[in-house]
């Protein structure tokens, strides 16, 4: 998948887990829990999201990493998805 | 119109998704309604038979005026003609609705057809009973601009319900606080070694097992748990949680979840997931905004360490839990770093003492310490 495509993965689950933000703009370089009021369930289920939606095995300890939207495409981007 | 807790007085009905002359069973949603905490699904206490309705989408009434007629079947005076009267009237329903029973309508297609003041029970869902959005837009190419707008999720609406629950608290109820530092870290010791061995679909927040505990530690502090009416307290015999949650842009609800004390981590982890999801799709159930016997507020991390938590009648406490941290803490005399959680307790004065709840954040304290055994 190319950036674009991993983008709208990540968006795709991000509006999944949140319905109420369905069609929101999202900045790529702030993180959820500041631009969207994300709280640990609202993260955990966007977690949950992109393992499912990705395939990718994320550690607990990988939480940190997938921050921001442009921190998720370069998580999965590393795990050549 | 059922009260859906002590702050509301009136609700707007927006859709039945049952028809005069169906079948109903205990459980079933007969309709939602429209209140300052979003759209709620009435469910039905006993099995029967829907006779009629007496309100219509976009009505809004007050709390205790008869918006339908159930039938048990067991009252023996069981009005025939009356039931003979509801067939026709079904009949012409269904002649005008004819596709509202047994669709399903996307909490966004919902949204939409509030804001743009549609009555969504007259929109033609696709071929597998389905409203979605494109299904509200092509029923709005067509229908044009409604005649008249119903309300929509308003979040001014819900600061007043607030306000006015936490001012009767206020007013009414004599609060006091007691509240301790716990020593959680072999709770997140235990909870990482859990979460390691988990799938990523499985794993549990730290407000699994703390509810969980909290919940059993409250059944052995009966005057914590129930609720005062009428000038009397009745304790309860589960616990059934209001679980306090922040809506994005402001506003706070608190469903509850039932018997919290006698479901497991996975099931009480389910529930949660559950529950959190349809408050933000605004889709709760009747059952519960009520039913709460007393109230967890947990504050969760990167937040801020202690609050005083104001009760929601007719409960009789709340308990706040502050964000968990890393503080110097002195144990078997050497100063350690440990992961610390500030929690309180708001008692009720006509019901209870601050030592009912010091000697509950002290059983907790035992149980949090051990929570491989709770």
């Amino acid at each position: 998948m190319n950036d674009l495509e991993l983008s709208d993965l990540v968006k795709r689950v991000l509006f999944d887990v949140a319905p109420d933000l369905e069609g929101e703009p999202v900045d790529p370089k702030i993180p959820f829990r500041e631009q969207f009021e994300f709280d640990s369930m609202d993260f955990l289920n966007f977690i949950i999201g992109l393992h499912q939606a990705s395939g990718a095995q994320i550690p607990e300890a990988d939480y940190p990493q997938l921050a921001s939207l442009d921190d998720c495409v370069s998580y999965l981007k590393a795990r050549h998805l | 119109m059922p009260s859906l807790g002590a702050d509301m007085d009136e609700g707007t009905l927006v859709e039945w998704l049952k028809q005069p002359g169906d079948r109903i069973h205990k459980g079933d949603i007969l309709a939602v309604v429209e209140t300052q905490k979003g759209a709620i699904e009435i469910e039905v206490f006993s099995d029967g038979v829907f006779r009629d309705c007496l309100a219509s989408p976009g009505d809004r009434v007050p709390v205790g005026e008869v918006i339908a007629i159930l039938d048990s079947g067991k009252a023996s005076a069981a009005p025939t003609g009356k039931a003979a009267l509801a067939v026709p009237v079904a009949d012409a329903k269904a002649l005008q609705e004819p596709l509202a029973r047994g669709r399903k309508v996307t909490p966004a297609a919902r949204r939409l057809a509030q804001e743009s003041g549609m009555d969504i029970s007259r929109v033609v869902p696709d071929g597998t009973g389905v409203v979605g959005l494109q299904q509200v837009r092509a029923h709005a190419a067509i229908t044009g601009p409604p005649a008249v707008p119903t309300g929509r999720i308003d979040l001014k609406e819900m600061r007043k319900a607030i306000a006015a629950a936490m001012a009767r608290s206020k007013r009414e109820i004599p609060h006091y606080y007691v509240s301790s530092d716990i020593d959680v870290t072999a709770l997140m010791d235990w909870l990482a070694e859990e979460n390691a061995a988990r799938s990523v679909a499985d794993r549990l927040l730290y407000a699994v097992p703390l509810f969980c505990i909290l919940a059993r530690t409250l059944l052995e502090t009966s005057e914590l748990n129930g609720q005062y009416e009428a000038g009397e307290f009745s304790p309860s015999q589960s616990v059934h949680a209001g679980i306090a949650i922040a809506m994005r842009g402001g506003g706070l609800i608190a469903p509850a979840i039932r018997d919290v004390a006698g479901k497991g981590l996975d099931e009480l982890r389910v529930s949660l997931t559950d529950l959190v999801g349809r408050v933000r799709s605004g889709r709760l159930r009747s059952s519960e905004l009520s039913g709460a016997t007393v109230t967890f507020s947990n504050l969760g991390e990167r937040t801020a360490d202690t609050l005083m938590p104001i009760i929601y009648p007719p409960q009789v406490a709340i308990i706040g839990c502050g964000q968990i941290a890393p503080r110097p803490w002195v144990k078997d005399g050497e100063v350690h770093i440990r992961q610390i959680m500030s929690i309180t307790v708001a008692g009720d004065h006509r019901v209870s003492d601050g030592r009912s709840a010091a000697r509950f954040l002290s059983r907790l304290e035992k149980r949090l310490a051990k929570p491989e055994v709770s």
